[in-house]
């Protein structure tokens, strides 16, 4: 049913020229996909795509049409190469899953190798209920590491084609979709809830859904909001953008110097047991750390990226 | 979903990968190509959920009495490749918005016309190329 919608929704988005109306759409399109995962138990991946890909892609991408321009020019090409090469490959992977293990299958090869350990030992290893996190931030903690660098690099390559524009122009208190009463009221009730929300999936992380990516991203949706509905240039008062860059490095310096920290005491980089006397206690520790220096890189990097869509100048 | 054949969630991971993979190779607009790219990046993140999930399991947070949880490894894969895919997104649109502020336009048909005045020897060269818009 779901899977039926996401598919309309596609066929919608290839078919307008409106792209703003696409955009939307795929905002629309991203709230579906969080309630299939949420349905295929992956709570902690519904979480960061409501957040990420309902919230905040939707606001970027809005931020640059609005460098860029709505309408889509019809395209000169004939589509008939581009579906044809579309089709081929599509029934090239329709054969590939012919013999792949059935939905649910508990006996499929993905549920043999590490999952077990994972769920069976991970409450006595790393000593948290959500394995999700215990994953993570603990046994597959180089990826995440990884990833959180990733993150960092993206956003400075941001920083570095865009860079963030002092905005003439805006004057803070005038809101960039108008004066909204109704909207103020309400936003002004939100943001708080929304940034105590994050701080407590920050935090809570190890036993409930949620962690440094999920708090990190509704943190800045926080800002984000109060920017949009409160004025351009109203968020910057709050977080100035040149803390942003040292927020970021800090988050990866964080992560990195947990993994020193272990490594020094003479245990492999981010083994986090030699953090306190007691192993599962110093996994929790380090989990902690290693959360935080996530959420503080997500949260500056995805302010820093809007901040430097939004104040750009249009140039004509 | 349980009423449904086990392959229906991988069928329509690849319609959406292939719709996603049309929009990035047959339509010119550079912000709908990265639209594209994200209902392809989408297609992969439902095709390693469906990956995960096993029937009649839980969500993989430990709770009294429940013994069968889904697989908790796909979920961490993606949940962090989410998050990086807005950030690549982002310089993305970035790259895109730098584009239009030297070509003038986001439609990659036009830009290449634009390239190629360019790249023609320039016989008469004050009158026949135009290179005023890039500098």
């Amino acid at each position: 049913m779901l899977l039926g919608f996401l598919v309309l929704i596609a066929l919608a988005a290839i078919r307008l020229h409106d792209l703003f109306a696409v955009v939307m759409l795929f905002g629309v399109y991203s709230l579906m996909t969080a309630a299939l995962f949420m349905d295929l138990d992956a709570v902690d991946v519904a979480f960061t795509e409501a957040a990420v890909g309902a919230g905040v892609t939707t606001v970027l991408m809005l931020s640059s049409l609005r460098l860029t321009g709505r309408w889509e020019q019809r395209s000169k090409h004939s589509p008939l190469v581009p579906l044809i090469v579309v089709g081929v490959t599509g029934a090239a992977l329709i054969y590939g899953t012919l013999d792949a293990p059935l939905l649910g299958d508990p006996n499929a090869p993905v549920h043999q190798h590490v999952a077990p350990r994972y769920i069976e030992q991970g409450a006595a290893e790393v000593g948290m209920p959500n394995m999700v996190t215990a994953v993570l931030a603990s046994y597959r903690g180089y990826d995440t590491f990884g990833e959180t660098v990733v993150i960092f690099t993206a956003g400075l390559a941001v920083l570095l084609l865009l860079g963030i524009q002092e905005n003439p122009e805006a004057k803070p208190g005038r809101a960039a979709i108008g004066d909204q009463l109704v909207l103020r009221v309400v936003v002004k009730m939100l943001i708080p809830l929304i940034l105590l929300y994050a701080l407590y999936v920050q935090f809570h992380g190890d036993y409930g859904a949620g962690g440094g990516f999920q708090a990190g991203v509704i943190f800045a949706t926080g800002f984000v909001l109060y920017d949009l509905v409160f004025g351009e240039g109203n968020a910057r008062l709050v977080v100035p953008p040149r803390w942003l860059h040292r927020l970021a490095a800090l988050g990866v310096l964080i992560y990195g110097g947990v993994g020193l920290v272990s490594l020094l005491d003479g245990k492999a980089f981010l083994d986090y047991s030699v953090l306190s006397h007691d192993p599962v206690h110093g996994q929790h520790l380090g989990v902690l750390l290693v959360e935080l220096g996530v959420g503080i890189t997500v949260f500056s990097v995805i302010l820093a990226i809007f901040y430097a869509l939004s104040g750009r100048r249009r140039v004509s | 979903m349980s009423g449904l054949p086990g392959l229906y969630n991988d069928f329509i991971a690849i319609f959406l990968m292939m719709a996603g993979f049309y929009v990035v190779i047959a339509q010119g607009n550079l912000v709908k190509k990265l639209v594209g790219l994200g209902l392809f990046q989408t297609s992969v993140f439902i095709f390693y959920i469906s990956m995960g999930k096993v029937a009649g399991g839980h969500a993989p947070i430990l709770t009294d009495g429940v013994t069968l949880y889904s697989n908790p490894l796909p979920h961490v894969l993606i949940l962090t490749a989410i998050v990086v895919g807005v950030a690549t997104t982002a310089v993305g649109l970035a790259l895109v918005v730098r584009i239009n502020e030297a070509y003038g336009s986001v439609e990659e048909e036009e830009i290449q016309a634009k390239d190629r005045a360019a790249e023609q020897p320039r016989v008469v060269d004050d009158e026949s190329t135009d290179r005023g818009s890039d500098s």
